[in-house]
Parts: structure tokens; C-alpha cells; sequence
């Protein structure tokens, strides 16, 4: 039986030229089209990234390696870890955010659709703008150099004193178009959320991806302004040579930590949010119960939006900050792993008594509770900053973070990526194919990020482009690299999956996992306008009400 | 296999969410003082660090017209939108005028006041923290008030030319809360430069 | 509705994944054996769990402390997980019932908050005592004093008591629990941020401009510890390496009286003494005693009784000297030591120069 349609005549006209195409996504406000440029955009230079990535880890193979330069190398960890925050996770993020919201709360688009495409064309153009650096980094001589100040870009090292060029520049200035645009994104994620929700839904009846996403925006509002301010003030040092950053005029390196970690921080919870919230939605529905505790996830959601902004100077302990400090710091750190840990719980809760169904979604969000227990429980270590001063600015914090990233993002990800696919191309992924993406890439991560946790424990900083043999590192690093040749496998697969089943795969129809959110009740892709009619929500299962009309869900709720 | 979703089912009480023009403008307008924050955390923190002169009680005056001014347009602003709701668009188009004309001397008095600091006391962006700090932060709110004027002179523009009708009163009171926060953004800058910092 | 139902893939699903966890576990506990055994020599081993200091002593202790706690969390919680993965899997011969749904419980709630916090409370309460141990710990008037000067990319120790400096390889006594001589450390930084980390003897504190950051270390045993800068300052911050030297009380006085006397000068290397004199070796080079006095670059007075050269780099013979002279950028590439470009016979002289410079 076909959803209901309105069918409009010569609009999905199949034989349009290429240019027409081409020109309807470049000028696109539609929240779906917009939505997979931001993932698209971003899967390129996931690719990038990972390049990046690769280059830094052949050299670390060995100690002494002679690879790159360390110039070169330098410039790799800065852009690695640049890209893969602000071009990779953000816009991936924004993207599935852009695809999902207005569709699981019943809307027709954003709540300002042109806002949607110029923030995504800003966003776009910072990561152009960054990338140029490759080649104009230098001014109009020498032969171009990306940044190389680190991700943080610590003060007074970005200063034109310690940093020739325009290298710096090319990474303030990309990072602050891209940062409007993300202003922009979330302060239409927060409008549509507000104002767009169809008749009966509360918004405590909102599906949980919804939720978290309304949480994200708001922490993005008050994050990235702050780099916003720094980046400003930064550039003012640089080209009006002010004195924000500027030790000798009796400037402060450390305002500069304060001001970057103030964004910091909360931009990792802006990151991991959506991929709880992903979480949130893929294991409820291949457990075949509704999400253990949803107002306690909601709680405990704002809970860490709120502490999250209190924790920023756990990134600072070794910066020698009086004891007072490093303790108060300590504590909000500890005490924002309750709420996260109460999130894994209600999850091992939604599977508790379920029947779990282990297809390549749910094989990812079961991974992702694993990794993302480990990854928490050595931010604990790291929250105690006694431990910190050994472990902070070492291979231990790579690793943490980076199982974080990889571990939990990624991993939901790459679950939503599955899950969605099937609504976004009308298309089944091949499922043999996922499943072994799954298990190249859960082997590559363990091989990379288990054993990077030593080297850390070992005296081995980051940021260094070699180290010294005789250590005791030298094994650890090289099963490092030897995992990222399994990503990379794992991913290629991943890519490869997509483009083929984009073309081949199985017609989807609209509710291949037999799901229970509003998105599923549109066609596969959903036409332009999503709806024909605005529905009326009574729980927070719209389908399984229908599906279940002698046991819905608002009786018992 | 698809789902036909339920035909509307009649609600108890009509379905009234905030209006998004509103909620946008609120939500930017705590981004900016998420930027504003930070400025005046630098100022704060940098009062008496600088290491050479001019210092800001030698050269700082309080720029009490150039307040008033801006201040009372606040009440222009919010009586324009009031006789726009009423339909009464010559009262808007006057209300709105002094509003952009309140607005511009005290752009004018702020450029006053940087020419004299710059060419008869030697303080630049550059000469040391205060420098620094001071015109950063008022140059920020200078730039959102320029921003904010742009925009009235556009209205401004379409007024005369006859385009402004009532229901684009929704449209001049988001604005509006956009003026009324450069305002308070100056109240707070006013505070921390003229009165503590000095 | 159509819903596939899984054949034969549960079974080895679930049975593949607990021998990839055992095999996993078993690999990590491998390769983290390095940690607690040295098959290398044991003093290349910047080891935070063979602390050789109080501070470094209290971290440990704390650590695992830390690393207990976690452990038990990670036991209950892996299990959780790992049983609901398998017990609760959709089994092949499924009749397609959905399974009651459980939308909550208070209780359960409550007690999975309250148990966190608490273990929060006693985490931090252990971990506070560590910080205020270390951080507000009193200097005893039999402390030896250092200041501390981080550069692009080296290291420039200052003994103001002593009158000595010296640069990259850091001299202290060794300190005993009945009669306690630590080494306090002022740390400040000439450019940029750096880090002064010696796992062994105290966790890292950074080294950063316009600010004055200050550590202790009271080590118990001789021997050479080795660290490096852990902020990152630059092209050559992975080179900009550090030892300390951990002497006796005896052999501290003595290294403590030859390095605060001025250069021993000898006839021989007079023609190199000439050339580095009248080169702009001295805009960043200083020799006590002589016309050189530049701060820039490390004081070279004694630079012969060092054992490594570049910060760490490489090892102080004479091939690497001249090497380092004549061409940094094979040794440290980025370094702010420019290539001199001496004719060979101005190289083998002012190699032969500083040669003497004991």
C-alpha cells in the first residue's frame, strides 16, 4: 500500500540534464539535500583525515623514522585533528541532524530553511579556506604550509613571532567562517525544535535523537562563540598586533587555554550527544522495546550539558594552577561520568529482556557500549589530576580521546549510517558487506587505540614527530600502524557498500526495521514536502500506536 | 510495506508553539553574549596589567550623551513597533527615523572619542593591554550597533517607499529585540570600561 | 509486516565475539607487560610505575587506586553488557512476539545514580589529598634551589645559590627520607610553552611565558632520569629531551664546584677560541670567562662534562659536535641552531675549542 501522496506533476521528472541536477543541489534549502551535502561533505574529508592520519602513523612506525620531515609531520597532527573535528564530526553531525529532525517531529523542513543552506555553504567554504593553506599558506612565497601549531593552537606559539606566514591565519579564519555557520545550524536545529513540532508532541514526547539534538545546539550556541571571541582576538594579535595573547606586553598564554578549553570541552559533549542520540534509536528498536528510562536519559542529558560547561580546565591541570582549582576541577569532571554512566545503564536496560536482532546497525551501537565504557573510565583516571600530570599531554590522552571519537562516534555512526541508509536511498545496504565492515574496523580500532594506551603510561608525549628507541615503545607503536591498515580496509568496504547498494541494492520501502519514529512513515527517500498531512502524535511511538492499536503506548507511558 | 499515519484526530486545546522569528532571534542573541562574555572576561582581567601607558583614567571621559542616546532608542524602537501593531505607519516611520537617527550620533560620538584617543593621546589597539582590551570590546559593540543600523536604514528605505504594512510588525519587533540587547550589551561595556576599569 | 528471520547467524556471532574480547584482553595484557617488566635497560624507561620520588610516589600510589576502582567498574559493567548481548539475542526459532515493554523503574534509577556518586565522593576525597601533598608542600631550608628556563628546544638551568648554569642536563642530590634535601624548581619559559616531564620523578608541569610555575622532586636514588618537553613548542619539540642526574651529596658538591668555575682556557685551541669569538657564535653562546656572553643558545663553559648535545639529541662526541656545527639540520631539522658555514679548518678548530671546554 502506497502513503499517502500528493502527487505533483513534473516535479521527480527522472531525465532531467546533469546541469539542472546539479544546480538544484547547489541551491537547495531543502533540509534532506542539505542534509546529505553537510554528510557527503564531511565523508570526504573523513577520507582526508584519515590520510593525514595514515602519513602520521607510517612515521611513527619506528622510532627515528625518517618518513616526513617534521615540518610536514607537525602540519599533519595540526590539520588531522582540526579536519576531523570542525569538517568531519560537526558536519556529519549537523548533517543527520538536518536529515532527521524536521522528519521525526512531524515537520515540513527547518525552522528557516535559506539560514540552513548558508550555514552550510559557510561551513563549507572554512574547510576550503583551510585546506588552501596547502598551498598559499606562506603569502605569495614559498610553497604553501598548512598550519602546524597543534589543533589548540596554543598562544604564544600561534603569535606572528613564533608563527611566519599565514599559516596560523588560514586556520583562524577557516575555523571562524565554518564557526558562524555552525552558529547558524544550531540555531535552527533549536527554532524547529521549538516551534515545528506537530500537534501531540510534547516535548516530552519527542523521540530521544530529537532531545539530544535540542541539547547540542544550545551547548553549541555558548561553545563555539567563545572560540569565536579567542579566534577574533587571536587575528587582532596577528594583524593589528594587539596584545590578547602577547607575554611580553604582559599578555596571558593561559587566557588563551581558558578561552579555547571553555570551547573545548563542551564541543566534545556537542560531539558525543548526537551519537548517544543515535544510540538512543538504533538499540531500542533491534531490542524490540522502547528506551529503558526516557526521562532520566533526558535528564541526564541536560545534567552533562550543563556540567559540561563547568569542566574545561581538566584540559589545563599541568598548567600550574593552584590546588583549589585543580580539585574543583577534578570533582566536575568525576561527577559528570554519573549521568554518562547512567545513559550506558538505561541502554544495557533497553536490551535487558529485549530480543536483540544483531544486524550492522546494532552490531555498532554493542560496540559502541563497550568502547564507550573504556573510554569513560579512562577519562576518570584522567579526571584525577594528580594521575593527569603524568598521563596529560601523552599517548594516554590520544588514545582516551580517540576511543571516544573513533570508538563511541564513529561507531554509532557508522550504526546510523546503516540505519538510515535504507530511508535516505530507498535502498538495503548489503548486509554481508556491513557485517564485515564491522568486523575489519572493530579489529583495526582495538589493534590502534587498545594499545596506544601504553606507550602513554610509558613517558611517551604527543605531538612529537619521532621518539627515541629504547624506551620501550617501539612495539606498542607499531601495532598502532598496523591497525589503521584494517580501518582503512574496514572503511573502503563501508564506501564501497554505499555506492553499490545506492544502485543494485533491494527496494527499502518505508520501514525496513519495523521502527517506531515518525520518519519511517514517509516514503523511501520521503518527497520533498515529508508529510502529506502534519500527523498527530499521542506517544512517543507514533507507530507503534498504529501498528499496535489494542496495546499503544500512551496508556502505559 | 508503509504506514498510513492516522487522519488528524480533533485536540482538546489548539496547538500553539512560539513563533519562530522570536525563538531564532533568542537564541542569537545568546550566542553574541556568549562572545560579549568573553571580551568582557579579557577586559575584566587585564584591568591594570598593562605595562606601559596611557592609562584609563588619564584618557577615559564618560560618554554620558552618547548613552542617553543610545539608550532612548530603545524607547523610539519600542514605539515604532507599538504604532506599526496599530497600523499607524507614519507613526512608525517617525518612531523608526529618530531610532536610526539616535543610533547614528552615537556611532558618531564613539568615532569622536577613538580620534581623540588616537591623535591626542597616543592610545591605539596596539600600544599596550588597555589599548587592546578597550577597543576590541567597544569596537564589538560598535559593529553590531553598525550592523543593527544597516538594518534600520533598509526598513528606513522601505518605509518611505510606501512597502510597510502592519503585518510586518512581527518582523520590526524580532528586530527590535535585537536593538534592545545592543543596548543592554552597551549598559554592561559602559560599566566595565567607564566605571570599573577606570 | 515482513521481518527476516536469522538462520544459523546468532549462534556464532555471540561465540565469535567472546573469543575476540579473550583474545583482545589477553593481547592488551601482553604487550602491557613492558610496564611492569624491563627487558630494556631500566633507566631508558620513563616508567610512571617505577616512581623514584615522593611526588612521583604519590601519583603512583594514587594510580592505583584510580586504576582499582576502575577495574571493578569495568568487571560489572563488561559483564552487564556481555550477558544482556547473549541472553537476551533473538533466537533462531523466534515466534515474532514483540517483547514486553519496560519503560523505566525509579528504583533502579535512583540506585545506579546513588552508587556512582558515591564512588565519585571517595575518588575525589583520595584524590584531593594528593593534590594539596604535592602542591602545597613547604620547601625545607636545606632544599637546592633551580630555576628552570624552557627554550626552542632546549632546556637552561640556573642554580642562583650555586652561581652555576648549564643547560639540558639537570644536577641534583639525591634526598633521604630522615634528613630530606628535594630540589625545588622554578619554571619559566623564554618563548613559548613548553612542559618539564620526568615520569619518574613527578608528573609534568609546564613551563609557560610571562608565568612562574614551580615543582619539587626529592629523589632517593643515584642514577640518570630521563624525560622530555611534553607541551607542544614547535618543530623540534619531539627533540628537546631531558636527564637528570641524580648524585650522591658527594659527587653533587663536586659537580656543583666545577661547574661554577669559569672556563678552564688552554693554549692549544687558541686559533678556535679566536674564531668563535669573532663569529656569531657569541650573539648566542656564552663561555664564562671570556668576551662570550650571549643567552640565546645553552651556556657552553662546560659543555664537555655533558653527556648529550642538542638537548638530547645526540651524544656529546666530537664527530657530532662538528656535525651539529656544520650542519644542525641533519641532526635536528627545524632546531634554531643556524649552519654555521665555517671553512673545514675554522670547523676543526672551534670543534677542538669547545673540546676543551670541560
Amino acid at each position: 500500500m502506497a502513503s499517502e501522496k500528493i502527487v505533483l506533476t513534473g516535479v521527480h521528472d527522472e531525465t532531467q540534464p546533469i546541469g539542472t541536477v546539479l544546480h538544484g543541489w547547489v541551491t537547495t534549502v531543502d533540509h534532506k539535500k542539505l542534509g546529505i551535502l553537510y554528510i557527503l561533505y564531511a565523508l570526504i574529508f573523513l577520507v582526508i583525515g584519515g590520510i593525514e592520519a595514515t602519513i602520521m602513523r607510517i612515521q611513527l612506525i619506528t622510532p627515528h623514522n625518517h618518513f616526513v620531515s617534521p615540518h610536514v609531520f607537525n602540519r599533519m597532527f595540526t590539520m588531522h585533528g582540526t579536519t576531523m573535528i570542525f569538517f568531519v564530526a560537526m558536519p556529519i553531525l549537523f548533517g543527520f541532524g538536518n536529515y532527521l529532525i524536521p522528519l521525526m517531529i512531524g515537520a515540513r523542513d527547518m525552522a528557516f530553511p535559506r539560514l540552513n543552506a548558508w550555514s552550510f555553504w559557510l561551513t563549507a567554504f572554512g574547510g576550503l579556506l583551510l585546506y588552501f593553506s596547502f598551498i598559499g599558506g606562506n603569502g605569495l612565497y614559498g610553497a604553501g604550509t598548512a598550519p602546524d601549531v597543534g589543533w589548540f593552537a596554543y598562544a604564544p606559539l600561534t603569535a606572528t613571532a613564533f608563527s611566519i606566514g599565514h599559516s596560523t591565519d588560514f586556520w583562524t579564519l577557516g575555523l571562524l567562517v565554518s564557526g558562524f555557520g555552525s552558529i547558524g545550524t544550531a540555531i535552527n536545529i533549536l527554532a524547529t525544535i521549538v516551534c515545528l513540532r506537530c500537534p501531540g508532541m510534547t516535548l516530552g514526547k519527542m523521540p530521544l535523537l530529537v532531545w539530544l539534538n535540542l541539547v547540542m545546539a544550545a551547548m553549541v550556541l555558548l561553545a563555539i562563540s567563545p572560540l569565536t571571541a579567542a579566534q577574533m582576538m587571536l587575528s587582532l594579535d596577528r594583524f593589528l598586533g594587539a596584545h590578547f595573547f602577547d607575554t611580553l606586553a604582559g599578555g596571558s598564554a593561559v587566557m588563551w587555554m581558558h578561552f579555547f578549553w571553555i570551547f573545548g570541552h563542551p564541543e566534545v559533549y556537542v560531539l558525543v550527544i548526537p551519537a548517544f542520540a543515535f544510540a538512543s534509536e538504533i538499540i531500542p528498536v533491534f531490542s524490540r522495546k522502547p528506551i529503558f528510562g526516557y526521562p532520566v536519559m533526558v535528564a541526564a542529558t541536560i545534567c552533562i550539558g550543563f556540567v559540561g560547561f563547568s569542566v574545561w580546565a581538566h584540559h589545563m591541570f599541568t598548567v600550574g594552577m593552584n590546588s583549589y582549582a585543580n580539585s574543583f576541577f577534578t570533582i566536575t569532571t568525576m561527577a559528570i561520568g554519573v549521568p554518562t554512566g547512567i545513559k550506558i545503564f538505561n541502554w544495557i536496560g533497553t536490551m535487558w529482556g529485549g530480543k536483540i536482532i544483531f544486524k550492522t546497525p546494532m552490531l555498532f551501537c554493542i560496540a559502541f557500549l563497550f568502547q564507550f565504557l573504556i573510554a569513560g573510565l579512562t577519562g576518570i583516571m584522567l579526571s584525577a589530576a594528580p594521575f593527569d600530570w603524568q598521563l596529560g599531554n601523552s599517548y594516554f590522552v590520544v588514545a582516551h580521546f580517540h576511543y571516544v571519537i573513533v570508538g563511541g562516534i564513529l561507531f554509532t555512526l557508522f550504526g546510523a549510517f546503516y540505519y538510515w541508509f535504507p530511508k535516505m536511498s530507498g535502498r538495503m545496504y548489503n548486509e554481508t558487506l556491513g557485517k564485515l565492515h564491522f568486523w575489519l574496523f572493530l579489529i583495526g580500532f582495538h589493534l590502534t587505540f587498545d594499545f596506544m594506551h601504553i606507550p602513554g603510561l610509558l613517558g611517551m608525549p604527543r605531538r612529537i614527530y619521532t621518539y627515541e628507541p629504547g624506551r620501550g615503545r617501539y612495539l606498542e607503536n607499531l601495532i598502532c600502524t598496523i591497525g589503521v591498515f584494517f580501518q582503512i580496509a574496514g572503511t573502503s568496504v563501508f564506501v564501497g557498500n554505499l555506492l553499490w547498494s545506492y544502485r543494485k541494492g533491494k527496494a527499502a520501502g518505508n520501514d525496513p526495521w519495523d521502527a517506531w519514529t515518525l520518519e519511517w512513515s514517509t516514503s523511501s527517500p520521503p518527497v520533498e514536502y515529508n508529510f502529506a498531512r502534519i500527523p498527530v502524535v499521542k506517544s512517543r511511538r507514533p507507530l507503534w500506536d498504529i501498528k499496535h492499536p489494542e496495546d499503544p503506548d500512551w496508556k502505559y507511558e | 510495506m508503509s504506514t498510513i499515519l492516522s487522519t488528524p484526530a480533533s485536540m482538546e486545546q489548539p496547538w500553539v508553539l512560539p513563533s519562530r522569528g522570536r525563538v531564532g532571534m533568542f537564541f542569537l542573541i545568546a550566542a553574541e553574549l556568549a562572545i560579549f562574555t568573553i571580551f568582557v572576561v579579557a577586559y575584566l582581567f587585564y584591568i591594570g596589567k598593562s605595562l606601559t601607558g596611557p592609562l584609563p583614567k588619564d584618557v577615559l571621559e564618560l560618554p554620558i550623551f552618547a548613552s542617553i542616546c543610545l539608550l532612548s532608542s530603545s524607547l523610539t524602537i519600542h514605539a515604532a513597533v507599538g504604532a506599526l501593531r496599530k497600523v499607524k505607519v507614519g507613526a512608525f516611520s517617525m518612531w523608526w527615523f529618530a531610532t536610526m537617527v539616535l543610533g547614528l550620533i552615537f556611532l558618531g560620538e564613539t568615532a569622536r572619542e577613538w580620534y581623540h584617543l588616537i591623535f591626542d593621546k597616543g592610545l591605539t589597539i596596539s600600544t599596550n593591554l588597555f589599548g587592546t582590551t578597550y577597543y576590541s570590546l567597544v569596537g564589538l559593540h560598535a559593529f553590531h550597533v553598525t550592523v543593527g543600523l544597516i538594518c534600520i536604514a533598509i526598513a528606513m528605505v522601505l518605509a518611505i517607499l510606501g512597502k510597510v504594512k502592519q503585518e510586518h510588525g512581527e518582523r520590526a519587533e524580532v528586530f527590535s529585540l535585537y536593538w534592545h540587547f545592543v543596548d543592554g550589551v552597551w549598559i554592561v561595556v559602559f560599566t566595565v570600561v567607564y566605571v570599573i576599569g577606570r | 509486516m515482513v521481518r527476516e528471520i536469522h538462520q544459523n547467524s546468532q549462534e556464532p556471532h555471540h561465540k565469535r565475539r567472546i573469543l575476540w574480547v579473550l583474545s583482545t584482553t589477553a593481547g592488551c595484557l601482553l604487550a602491557a607487560l613492558p610496564v611492569f617488566s624491563n627487558p630494556d635497560d631500566p633507566a631508558q624507561m620513563p616508567n610512571m610505575f617505577k616512581p623514584q620520588s615522593t611526588p612521583a610516589h604519590e601519583i603512583f600510589h594514587l594510580s592505583l587506586f584510580v586504576l582499582a576502582i576502575c577495574a571493578v567498574i569495568f568487571v560489572i559493567v563488561f559483564s552487564l553488557l556481555t550477558y544482556s548481548v547473549i541472553k537476551f539475542r533473538r533466537r533462531a526459532n523466534d515466534d515474532g512476539r514483540e517483547p514486553p515493554p519496560i519503560y523505566g523503574s525509579n528504583q533502579i534509577e535512583l540506585a545506579w545514580t546513588v552508587i556512582p556518586v558515591l564512588i565519585v565522593l571517595v575518588l575525589f576525597l583520595a584524590t584531593a589529598r594528593v593534590i594539596h601533598g604535592i602542591q602545597q608542600a613547604k620547601k625545607p631550608a636545606e632544599a637546592t634551589e633551580v630555576i628552570a628556563i624552557g627554550h626552542q628546544f632546549w632546556w637552561e638551568f640556573r642554580y642562583p645559590a650555586l652561581g652555576v648554569v648549564t643547560a639540558n642536563e639537570l644536577h641534583v642530590p639525591v634526598s633521604n627520607t630522615s634528613h630530606p634535601t628535594p630540589t625545588f624548581i622554578t619554571l619559566l619559559s623564554a618563548d613559548t610553552d613548553h612542559s618539564f616531564w620526568v615520569p619518574r620523578l613527578a608528573g609534568k608541569t609546564d613551563l609557560i611565558p610571562n608565568r612562574e610555575n614551580h615543582m619539587w622532586i626529592d629523589p632517593d636514588q643515584p642514577g640518570i632520569f630521563i624525560g622530555q618537553c611534553a607541551q607542544y613548542c614547535g618543530t623540534q619539540h619531539a627533540k628537546m629531551l631531558l636527564r637528570v642526574y641524580v648524585d650522591s651529596q658527594d659527587d653533587f658538591k663536586k659537580w656543583v664546584l666545577e661547574q661554577s668555575k669559569p672556563a678552564q682556557l688552554s693554549e692549544s685551541a687558541k686559533e678556535g677560541r679566536r674564531i668563535f669569538e669573532t663569529t656569531a657564535c657569541i650573539n648566542c653562546h656564552a663561555v664564562s670567562g671570556t668576551v662570550a656572553d650571549g643567552r640565546f643558545g645553552p651556556d657552553l663553559t662546560h659543555l664537555m662534562s655533558r653527556d648529550t648535545i642538542a638537548s638530547g639529541a645526540a651524544t656529546n662526541t666530537p664527530e657530532n659536535l662538528r656535525l651539529w656545527i656544520h650542519d644542525p639540520e641533519t641532526i635536528k631539522p627545524g632546531s634554531l641552531m643556524p649552519a654555521m658555514n665555517l671553512k673545514q679548518q675554522d670547523l676543526d678548530a672551534v670543534t677542538a675549542y669547545l673540546e676543551t671546554l670541560r
